[in-house]
């Protein structure tokens, strides 16, 4: 607000007093922001923050429960996405909107009017190159969107927004899928969009890049814009993060252990998955040691998945020899890989973790239901499961109403503290934990870590993949780096730098 | 002011009971107008439909008799659906059993003693195999279940009718009809002189079993994982197919037993009016029973009734006899619908939008 | 053998393969459409035996079998609206939905036919549809009889196909469509709604469901009895998937089961194979379970059918 009055500009955007509950929760509370034309305004905050809900709002996604939205200076009723493309708001989502089975111009054209009865694909293509050749978003029109890489899609994202006019561009953490090169390149397309007069909402939690792209930042706490400060040279990271948690943040305590002796060998391990037998896993070679943390950095979509899958026994290798503690395994099954010592955090937790649709019990005893003292002889004893179940909801400082809760009713953190409750019973020498702290807030994140850390002092391994650099360098002893389902790097986390792993996540080394 | 829905932490159990009895009193009002449509008088019919099937002490009885191939189709069901596995083919698996037991029972070289046990076993074992045949090709081939337990219902039809119009036809029989089995086979009588017979009894005794299975056992516990969501199931150790393929058997081997009560102790022969879609109607008995086993005998019972006093009432007051199969289908549909409430709840709001 | 062939293989049997396709495509092309956009349509078997008995119903009272076929459409249309309303509006379990559908229409066309017509000892019936031959086309050789030789609703059911491909590849409608059915947050963020599309293709789907039923009663059997549909409608699920969910591909597949249809009332008729003529009768839907054991594995349905899309879920 004050700078748009101090620089006599009309706002591009006005979002006011916006409202917006889920049930008890106040995702977006009176919220307030601006945005004029060719400014780059990065919207920071920790997961959870509203920072998606308010976009999500803006962009007709989801409708106010109160509030007004005014573009141009004039009032708009953005009930569905379509108000919002009508009115020049693009949006590219975290996850994106697009069609893997579409051609790339066809996934242009969904929702444009056609000519006459038919597509209108010629005139869809001049507008393609026109935007390619202006922001150097090149794409080939033809190729299925399936076939694109990651930051290919993205480009799609942005360019389909641009391609509805999109005026204002709404990019909700677009740097979470790119190596830090292809961050560059993206910075370039941002700058040149702004420089042509779109103004950009940066959504993101990464604090280099909000300082590195933005003009002025808002910055959301539980719901509210705590803070709006222009990007100058007295802004600090340090003060940022405070901004946005609300208190200062410190590093985790790690204390050096001696690592012993091979938990977890995996020796030319290749996978290939689908009727057409594509290669996702080629020649991974990995130790994990007792009482380290092997941290694996990676672009999402680079094998890691494929990784966790192997050791934890939902998918096989086509090749190559897994051995837990020295035992070799021979036809693996995540039952099998539980009974030698791999627990597993995966990916997805509502998707292949949890039981979101039952109650919190039923998920908690997910593996361990067969197990004495749980039953015998295949009948349950409920007696010993209730009381397991409110051990580990006490223990875990699990927030719920009780045990026999609807699963997919808990929060986030809590979703994944129980999910971490359960697989710790098993009692592993391996935790495979697969983007364990994604879209947590930072108490729960330091939760987590904690229980790592402690793994890690009892002589356990961790093989910890994650996408989050900073979280790679604060806690692991190792760091592995995949590209391409290869191993490219195998690194001393000490000794390493971001950058370094960086160019490796880029492909830099590969053949 | 505005309505919106809100999810529910947790579905209370006093649900089980209100949502199925409002599905079913709305679907009575809604059917009504088909009772107004056929030129009667409602109250008249629904009181005829009433008294045919629990009017005295002889209709009562027909209906749990009526009940008994109900609740079994019912739980094969409710089991299969628990698991996701879209079991259609009850009315298959219902024959493939009625057919075991008719072949067992008219076996002249078996002792009279081990026919009654032989028929049950057998009768299970033919619709647990003849639901293992989709089970394969979904856990195999990925034949979605659906369109191969609907196919096979046809097969077995056909094959059944193919059978009887050709080498196992009675003989003594202008119909095509199996010869009947041997009195010895027949199931016990519970109360002379009705036609109360064991397989009422079985059903009832089926029902908590298969209850106590899925709620006391492991087994049961994978069932509802795998159900729920099967990609969780599979990362927490529990495999997959194996309890999709054993679920489907079970279920099978539950419908198996629907067709060997109805020749064991009602019709003592196959023939082609042996189930007029028993397997069909086990969906909606299930599905308002809300997958739980001991609510699939009320459930059954209810449409028994339905079944019993439409001939009744269609006698009574000329309403077409169909009316117990609108019935069955408004049911299902009012049942989902209530179904809603357990998941959220709706909260009435006014708003102040300052738009 | 060679008896047998010569037997069957005669230009009046390719004449009936088309001819017992016709429902069948028009029924396949409707659930294609349905399952396109997102939903699949159990209710299938149940509105095509519905629209058979209104369909039939009309077209006795009024005396105009066109007046039949569209009041067979209206049924569909209506019952395609209410499948709509379970799946997309309440987000319920369209496998569940779609057997409720089905069983509804099934006891209110056995309830509606013993309303209107009672118990006849005479089953009531039209004078079908006659066959309307295409000038100078239906007098070439072989294909004359074969292909243009029929019913006009024969006619029609075959310019569908091209026409549905059109419409699904060619046309912002049919992009929008396939969209919502692979992913309907995409087509939601362009501006399309999702649920209006998913209504659109229900009703098409009814419609057609509704026009291959009164096919039955109006052209094939010129009667309306209870088992007239008796399982053709679950046959066209199958016919989708083997279709690969593509108009033409899909117009192939009923063209088989026509053929294999065909050839089972032959073999029937013929009497060269002694068997009892059940046997016949199953193996169609023998012979689907076995095409489609072999062809499922690589079918690729759309991506989000059976998942029910809401806006503001968290």
């Amino acid at each position: 607000m004050p700078t748009d009055v101090a620089s006599g500009k009309r706002p591009l955007l006005s979002m006011r007093g916006i409202e917006k509950r889920f049930g008890a929760l106040r995702a977006n509370a009176s919220v307030d922001l601006e945005l004029s034309s060719g400014e780059v305004l990065g919207l920071l905050g920790e997961n959870g923050a509203g920072k998606t809900t308010l976009m999500n709002v803006l962009f007709g996604m989801y409708s106010a429960d109160a509030g007004s939205i005014e573009i141009d200076g004039r009032p708009m009723n953005i009930a569905r996405p379509a108000d919002a493309l009508d009115a020049g708001v693009g949006m590219v989502h975290q996850h994106f909107h697009l069609v893997p089975r579409h051609s790339v111009l066809e996934n242009l054209m969904v929702g444009e009017p056609g000519r006459g009865l038919k597509l209108d694909a010629e005139s869809a293509l001049v507008r393609l190159r026109e935007i390619a050749s202006r922001y150097g978003l090149e794409l080939d029109p033809e190729t299925l969107v399936g076939d694109l890489t990651v930051g290919e899609q993205q480009r799609l994202e942005i360019v389909k927004a641009l391609f509805r006019g999109a005026r204002i561009l709404i990019l909700d953490e677009p740097t979470s899928v790119l190596t830090p090169q292809q961050t560059e390149s993206l910075f370039r397309a941002i700058r040149a969009m702004a420089t042509d007069g779109v103004g950009i909402i940066f959504i993101s939690h990464k604090l280099n890049e909000v300082i590195a792209i933005t003009d002025r930042l808002a910055v959301m706490r539980r719901g509210r814009v705590v803070a709006q400060v222009e990007n100058d040279a007295t802004l600090t990271r340090q003060k940022l993060a405070e901004l946005m948690c609300g208190h200062p943040i410190l590093p985790p305590e790690k204390r050096p252990t001696e690592s012993g002796r091979t938990l977890l060998k995996l020796a030319g391990i290749d996978v290939e998955l689908g009727p057409d037998h594509r290669r996702k896993l080629s020649e991974v070679t990995l130790d994990v040691h007792a009482g380290e943390i092997v941290g694996v950095a990676g672009v999402s979509g680079n094998g890691q998945r494929e990784l966790a899958e192997v050791v934890a026994g939902v998918i096989s290798p086509s090749h190559g020899a897994i051995e837990v503690d020295g035992q070799a395994v021979h036809a693996s099954t995540p039952r099998g890989m539980q009974r030698l010592g791999v627990a597993h955090i995966p990916e997805d937790r509502m998707g292949a973790g949890l039981l979101t649709t039952l109650p919190l019990t039923d998920s908690v005893m997910l593996p361990l239901a067969h197990k004495s003292p749980f039953s015998r002889f295949g009948w349950i004893n409920r007696k010993a499961v209730r009381k397991f179940v409110l051990e580990q909801i006490e223990k875990f400082d699990i927030r719920t109403e009780g045990p026999d809760v609807r699963t997919g009713t808990l929060s986030g953190g809590n979703l994944q503290k129980a999910l971490l409750a359960r697989e710790l019973a098993l009692d592993p020498l391996v935790l495979v934990a697969a983007q364990p702290t994604r879209g947590l807030d930072v108490a729960a994140v330091e939760f987590v870590h904690a229980q790592f850390l402690k793994l890690r002092a009892e002589g356990r391994g961790v093989l910890l993949i994650s996408e989050d650099l900073e979280e790679l360098f604060a806690i692991s002893d190792r760091i592995v780096v995949m590209y391409e389902g290869r191993i490219v790097g195998d690194l001393d986390a000490s000794v390493t730098t971001p950058a370094e792993v960086g160019l490796l996540m880029a492909g830099a080394k590969a053949a | 002011m505005q309505f919106r829905l809100e999810t529910r932490v947790r579905s209370p159990a006093w649900m089980n009971l209100v949502l199925p009895v409002a599905a079913v009193s709305i679907t009575l009002v809604i059917c009504s107008g088909l009772i107004a449509a056929a030129g009667a008088d409602v109250f008249a019919a629904y009181g005829a439909l009433f008294k045919g099937a629990f009017g005295n002490r002889f209709n009562f009885i027909e209906t749990l008799v009526k009940a008994a191939p109900l609740i079994f189709t019912g739980l094969a069901v409710a089991v299969a659906f628990r698991a996701k596995f879209w079991n259609i083919g009850a009315e298959g698996q219902l024959l493939a059993g009625a057919m075991a037991a008719a072949f067992i029972g008219a076996r002249e070289g078996l002792p009279a003693w081990s026919l009654v046990p032989l028929m049950i076993a057998g009768g299970a074992a033919a619709g647990g195999i003849w639901a293992s045949v989709p089970a394969l090709l979904k856990v195999r081939f990925k034949v979605d279940d659906v369109v191969a337990t609907l196919m096979l219902n046809f097969v077995m039809f056909y094959g059944m009718m193919a059978l009887l119009s050709g080498p196992w036809k009675d003989s003594l029989s202008g119909y095509p009809d199996s010869p009947d089995i041997r009195m010895d086979a027949e199931f016990p009588i519970l109360l002379e002189p009705t036609r109360l017979h064991l397989g009422v009894l079985l059903a009832g005794v089926g029902a908590l079993l298969v209850w106590l299975l899925m709620t006391r056992t492991t087994f049961g516990f994978a069932i509802r994982a795998v159900g729920e969501n099967a990609r969780a199931a599979a990362h927490g150790g529990i495999p997959v197919n194996r309890v999709v393929f054993f679920t489907a058997v079970l279920s099978g081997g539950l419908a198996g037993l629907a067709g060997v009560g109805e020749v064991a102790g009602l019709h003592f022969q196959v023939m082609a009016t042996l189930s007029p879609g028993y397997g069909y109607t086990g969906i909606v008995i299930a599905m308002l029973a809300r997958l739980n086993p001991i609510g699939v005998i009320p459930s059954a019972i209810f449409f028994a009734a339905i079944a019993t006093g439409a001939e009744t009432m269609s006698r009574a007051t000329g309403v077409p006899v169909f009316f117990a199969d609108v019935i069955q289908g408004a049911s299902l549909i009012c049942m989902l619908v209530a179904l809603l409430f357990t998941q959220y709840r709706v909260r009435v709001q006014t708003l102040a939008r300052n738009a | 053998m060679s008896d047998i062939f010569e037997q069957i293989f005669q230009i009046g049997f390719f004449t009936a393969m088309v001819r017992v396709a016709t429902p069948l495509l028009l029924a396949t092309l409707g659930e294609m459409f349905s399952e396109r956009s997102g939903v699949l349509n159990l209710g299938i078997e149940g509105i095509m035996l519905l629209a058979a008995m209104t369909g039939f119903s009309a077209g006795y009272f009024s005396g105009s079998l066109w007046l039949g076929i569209v009041v067979a459409a209206m049924t569909g249309i209506v019952f395609g609206a209410l499948m709509g309303l379970l799946t997309v509006t309440l987000g319920l379990s369209q496998h569940v939905s779609g057997l409720g559908v089905t069983l509804l229409c099934s006891g209110l066309a056995f309830f509606g036919y013993r309303l209107v017509f009672g118990q006849p000892s005479q089953p009531p019936n039209v004078a079908a549809f006659e066959s309307a031959p295409v000038p100078l086309l239906s007098e070439l050789p072989v294909l004359g009889p074969i292909l243009f030789d029929h019913v006009t609703l024969v006619y029609l059911a075959f310019l569908l196909v091209p026409v549905a491909a059109f419409v699904l590849y060619r046309t912002p409608w049919g992009l929008n469509l396939r969209t919502v059915g692979e992913n309907p947050h995409a087509a939601a963020s362009a501006g399309v709604s999702v649920a209006w599309k998913r209504y659109q293709a229900l009703m098409i789907s009814g419609a057609l469901f509704g026009i291959g039923g009164a096919y039955f009663s109006l052209a094939q059997f010129n009667a309306f009895t209870f088992g007239v549909i008796s399982g053709r409608g679950w046959v066209c699920i199958a016919l989708v998937v083997l279709g690969r969910w593509d108009p033409w591909r899909c117009a192939f597949a009923a063209l088989l089961f026509g053929a294999v249809d065909a050839l089972q009332l032959r073999l029937q008729s013929s009497g060269v194979i002694d068997l009892p003529f059940q046997v016949f009768l199953l193996l169609p839907f023998l012979i689907t379970v076995v095409a489609m054991a072999l062809v499922a594995r690589n079918a690729r349905a759309p991506a989000a059918l059976l998942l029910p899309y809401r806006k503001e879920e968290r």
